[in-house]
């Protein structure tokens, strides 16, 4: 019988046919630990007994949410996780160079057919490359860590066709945001996403990751995309023969399937404070705005601020409006100030920051407070997040984001 | 089969790990010093109200969001016994698995239920309130191991021989 991209994946993984519902011991072919939870990890690596770590080499600790440090105690968290980096033998640290997500795929740790889990939910972005990958906590990290294994359910896959060509100004975020607020926040609990159809065969990677990241936003516990020529040079590698097979079967069994047009999408945006609340920008356009926040690990790469930078370009943000971009990594920042977008972005009235996740998350500068609005890029809109419980937070794309910024409310993009 | 009473807390649907515990407080050194920021975008009195035995009635998709396991370490330390929701996020409710918390999927009783009323679980069974039963599934085998085992940690310890 045929499979679905998640299904070959584990099959492959344990080594025998596998089917949803089957309850299998993975091998874990990589892990991200974050630094928001190292000292956790630690804690319980060492409470377990375990003597040393099963593959340093497939352990990668990367310092982001805290970077830089904004409260007296985060450094602690650089001091834990460099002593057990040391301890134990683990090479694979980063300590500025941006968001963990970015990093795992940009600086080739994950590779398609890969099993990968990390302590931070949006670890489903790596199907963006046809990994399966999910997030999990700090005790069952630090059991991997001992055993190089977790146990897992093989889900039940939703398919998601995308077919034709996205309409100018509206993007994969508008895409994603659209289906979960199809799906709803729990329409996809437990299960898989499989992302098919020409207009996801002709989006960049990048526009992949988008997708992947906000899976999570509906519940999935992973969001695969077949792995394509454009993956394989974005990893750097040839694809083999088993990452080549990584096509959902015609025959395999899926949960059910949703199409889409790419035409009939327009910009949207998810309102406060629930990731399924989408409403079309031009229903909300005139709300007044404070802020405006592109970057994450959903929406910070190149393409993303070079969208905005579009958008940008000869005008000015408005006087009252704080336009903060972060980029999603030293690189992204690196590549985005060669092809001046920086530059179009400050020239604009942009800040600048360090690529980290503390924006999105409300950890490290530009919180709100009481009955303030916020058009964000990130992938979460929960109360509270970026600021006090009564900030507003709108989710959009970052051309969406973009013109925000210009028109100080909402309003969507020039096609 | 065990049985316990409890003092309900009702919350609603989507109930989210920034709300059982904000980003701002995920890296105080223990969970004791977490705690008392349980729940506090949401009702910022309620972690000082909920005592010990207590249970949590909510909605659908409890504990959606990050992976954060000081969330169910937090609901632990409360106090709460056991959540019984309509449905619950799956990273969650891994974490609260291997922490021991005790999760129970239940359909209707969220609606029915008043705040501050008490409940009847008996584990395997139902869930009994003003006279009616609300019928509960057990749990999986391999989660049952985990738990019998006293939590993930605990399990680990007994692979390495150390317990």
């Amino acid at each position: 019988m045929g499979q679905t991209i998640i299904e070959k994946i584990i099959s492959h993984n344990v080594g025998r046919p596998v089917k949803p519902g089957d309850i299998v011991t993975a091998n874990v072919d990589r892990v991200m630990l974050d630094d928001i939870m190292i000292p956790f990890i630690v804690d319980k690596f060492k409470e377990m007994g375990f003597p040393k770590v099963w593959d340093p080499d497939k352990v990668v600790l990367i310092y982001d949410h805290l970077v830089p440090a904004s409260q007296q105690d985060d450094t602690r968290h650089f001091k834990i996780g460099d002593a057990f980096v040391e301890e134990y033998g683990i090479r694979n640290i980063h300590r500025s160079d941006g968001i963990c997500h970015q990093l795992m795929t940009e600086a080739g740790y994950v590779k398609p057919g890969d099993v990968v889990f990390g302590t931070d939910s949006h670890t489903t972005t790596y199907g963006c490359v046809g990994a399966f990958s999910t997030g999990i906590g700090y005790t069952e990290m630090a059991a991997i860590l001992g055993t190089g294994t977790l146990w897992v359910k093989v889900p039940e896959t939703i398919k998601v066709v995308i077919e034709g060509n996205l309409p100018d100004g509206v993007m994969s975020k508008d895409m994603i945001l659209r289906l979960i607020g199809d799906l709803g926040a729990d329409g996809a609990t437990y299960r898989a996403l499989e992302f098919t159809g020409s207009a996801v065969e002709q989006m960049t990677v990048a526009s992949r990751m988008t997708m992947a990241n906000m899976a999570i936003e509906a519940g999935a516990k992973c969001a695969v995309f077949t792995p394509d020529e454009k993956t394989a040079e974005y990893c750097g590698i040839e694809l083999d023969e088993f990452q080549k097979s990584l096509v959902g079967d015609k025959d395999a069994v899926y949960l059910k399937t949703m199409t889409y047009r790419a035409e009939e999408l327009v910009p949207v945006m998810a309102c406060p404070s629930q990731v399924d609340k989408i409403r079309n920008v031009s229903d909300l356009a005139g709300t007044k705005i404070d802020q405006v926040f592109i970057g994450s690990c959903t929406n910070g790469r190149l393409e993303d601020l070079q969208a905005a930078a579009k958008v940008l370009e000869g005008k000015k943000v408005a006087p009252f409006v704080k336009l903060i971009v972060t980029p999603a990594s030293r690189k992204v920042y690196e590549d985005a100030i060669a092809c001046g977008a920086i530059r179009t972005l400050v020239e604009a009235g942009a800040i600048v920051t360090h690529p980290g996740c503390g924006l999105c998350c409300g950890r490290t500068g530009g919180i709100l407070s009481d009955g303030e609005r916020v058009v964000a890029t990130n992938n979460r809109n929960f109360l509270g997040r970026m600021g006090t419980s009564r900030v507003e937070i709108y989710l959009a794309s970052p051309a969406t984001a973009a013109a925000c910024a210009i028109a100080g409310e909402i309003v969507a993009a020039k096609r | 089969m065990e049985q316990f009473t409890g003092k309900v807390w009702v919350l609603g649907d989507d109930i989210d790990t920034d709300i059982i515990i904000p980003t701002d407080y995920l890296a105080l050194k223990t969970i004791e010093d977490m705690k008392k920021y349980g729940f506090s975008p949401l009702r910022p009195e309620l972690a000082a109200q909920i005592g010990d035995g207590d249970i949590i009635v909510a909605g659908k998709n409890f504990g959606c969001g990050s992976s954060r396991e000081q969330a169910p370490e937090v609901v632990k330390a409360l106090g709460i016994k056991c959540i019984i929701a309509k449905s619950f996020a799956r990273i969650f409710f891994r974490n609260s698995i291997n922490n021991g918390l005790l999760l129970i999927e239940q359909p209707d009783l969220y609606d029915d239920m008043k705040e501050g009323d008490s409940i009847t679980v008996t584990l395997g069974q139902d869930v009994e309130y003003n006279g009616k039963k609300y019928p509960i599934a057990s749990l999986p085998e391999n989660l049952l191991e985990i738990i019998n085992a006293g939590g993930l940690v605990k399990a680990m310890r007994s692979r390495n021989g150390l317990e």
